[in-house]
């Protein structure tokens, strides 16, 4: 079974990757937990996401293109990465999402992947 | 007044639920009907209490509105009763205090060996406890929809395989029980040890686990293994005030401030178990709980007796090893001056536990730096392992405890 993992992070935990005083204890526990995502063989495809005031918001509403930079408003959780993994079922995959080190402060979702459409 | 009844409700649904469900289900041989029966009598004593008074004997009370509701449901289902268990429910009238314990009975169903294994401990808190899916779901790191599932199947089990309810003769008694008694201990782990399943503990359930323990002890109190267990738990439990600084980060057993411990707890366990080994009814819990109480002689002696403790896990891993005992019995091999050979248990053992089993890297990690001895030469190696462990671990203040010992291990250049 493949499933999402989606690591949703709040402001303050983007704000610790850039602060000296906290970007080693914020790299450290994401490079300890990816690697071992990695070495438990399970990773069908995952990254890491460039913060949530970076992104583009992109819509078309009656024709007309409306482009709005910065995160969706009221939104307290932003997608920080996210891993594809297939394990045998949803007990593992909460397993590994309770790992996560932004379950802590943010939240991690965990949902089933959709078989691609049959070619 | 509405707070008299609601503690009442309280104390009875602490108190009488597991007795009353345990009674119920052996009567009518279904945990699930039992359960729901009970649980609508004590919604309708919140409702009727208020205007009637607290009934004299609230069991009693409780137990006759269960039954009928028992049988009522069984009539809108028109399920086909046994008329004899009928008669048994509408005459039997037990005063309170005459209800037999039969929550023994409960505990070895909920543990049966015809049910899967990972289900005895939750199916004994939810039937014996009384404890709710939404509190024992996260601690086991389970969807509460998965768990709930899982509850309903092992309780049609019971039910539609008509598993018996009597307490098993002599012969299969223990070996039945041994799975009780497993079941309380994973329970009491989730409660209080968040080290070795690195789960994220719930509050309570270790006193919960301790109360259950005792009620074992007391209805079967010729098990050997039953004593060894409690053993185990009180030791554990001594140590507990210990197990966290007042800063509230974690600290290990060996760094731990031994004049925290509760030393009359710690007494008290010793010589129940002394007194359980002349019974010559050796296992696994007289062992483990052995093993605890030798860390615990640091107390008296100020030294741990690490070569008493790796003979005593070699007897444990000889005859009931275990994934957890063997990585404990590797550090203590280590412990009492031979940390390559530690160092090779631990790469015996299987390596699949690598990917998931954090123990193991603690362990690891732990074993090169007693081997180190200061000389830096494995610093890389040791780095490694506690990244590894960190990547692999769940509760936050073991988090914080493997990410200092990280840092250190990175900062002694």
């Amino acid at each position: 079974m493949q499933y999402m993992l989606m690591f949703k992070e709040t402001a303050a935990d983007f704000a610790q990757r850039d602060n000296p005083e906290t970007a080693q204890t914020y790299w450290g526990a994401w490079n300890a937990y990816v690697g071992a995502v990695y070495q438990a063989g399970i990773v069908v495809n995952g990254a890491g996401l460039h913060p949530a005031h970076s992104a583009t918001q992109v819509r078309l509403r009656e024709g007309k293109r409306q482009i709005h930079d910065g995160p969706y408003a009221d939104t307290k959780e932003h997608l920080g990465g996210y891993f594809i993994i297939e394990v045998p079922s949803l007990d593992e995959a909460i397993a590994w999402a309770a790992r996560s080190p932004n379950a802590a402060t943010g939240s991690t979702e965990v949902r089933l992947v959709l078989p691609p459409p049959a070619q | 007044m509405s707070a008299q009844v609601q503690s009442a409700v309280e104390h009875a649904a602490r108190h009488s639920f597991g007795r009353l469900v345990a009674w119920l289900a052996w009567k009518w041989g279904d945990v699930a009907a039992a359960e729901d029966a009970m649980a609508d009598a004590l919604a309708k004593a919140l409702a009727n209490w208020p205007a009637s008074g607290i009934p004299q004997d609230p069991d009693a009370w409780l137990l006759t509105v269960a039954k009928r509701q028992l049988l009522q449901a069984a009539r809108h289902h028109k399920l086909a009763v046994d008329p004899a268990v009928t008669i048994l429910l509408e005459k039997e009238q037990p005063a309170a205090n005459q209800i037999p314990d039969t929550r023994l009975n409960l505990m070895l169903v909920c543990a049966h060996p015809a049910i899967d294994e990972r289900i005895h401990m939750p199916l004994m808190l939810q039937t014996v406890m009384g404890l709710e899916v939404s509190q024992i779901a996260p601690a086991m790191l389970l969807a509460p929809s998965t768990l709930m599932q899982r509850l309903v199947r092992a309780k049609a089990k019971i039910r539609d395989h008509k598993i018996r309810f009597e307490v098993p003769d002599i012969s299969e008694l223990p070996s039945r029980l041994q799975s009780v008694l497993e079941a309380i201990y994973a329970a009491f782990g989730l409660g209080i040890d968040a080290m070795d399943g690195a789960d994220t503990p719930i509050s309570g359930l270790d006193t919960e686990a301790l109360f259950l323990i005792e009620l074992v002890r007391q209805l079967a109190p010729d098990s050997a293994e039953a004593t060894g267990l409690w053993a185990l738990m009180t030791f554990n439990k001594a140590r507990q005030s210990a197990r966290f600084d007042a800063l509230g980060r974690f600290v290990a057993l060996q760094d731990q401030d031994c004049r925290l411990w509760n030393r009359a707890a710690i007494l008290a366990a010793d010589q129940t178990l002394w007194l359980v080994a002349q019974k010559r009814q050796l296992g696994p819990f007289q062992l483990e709980a052995a093993i605890q109480s030798a860390h615990c002689q640091r107390l008296f002696t100020g030294k741990t007796p690490w070569a008493a403790i790796a003979q005593l896990y070699e007897t444990l891993n000889r005859h009931y090893p275990s994934v957890g005992s063997l990585v404990a019995g590797a550090v203590a091999t280590g412990e009492c001056g031979n940390p390559s050979a530690g160092l090779a248990q631990l790469d015996a053992l299987d390596h699949s536990l690598r990917h998931s089993f954090q123990a193991w890297w603690v362990a690891r990690a732990h074993l090169l730096w007693i081997l180190d001895n200061g000389s830096g030469l494995n610093r890389t190696e040791i780095r490694l392992a506690y990244e590894k462990a960190l990547g692999l671990t769940i509760d936050l203040r073991l988090k914080a405890h493997l990410a200092s010992k990280l840092a250190q291990s990175n900062g002694a250049v």
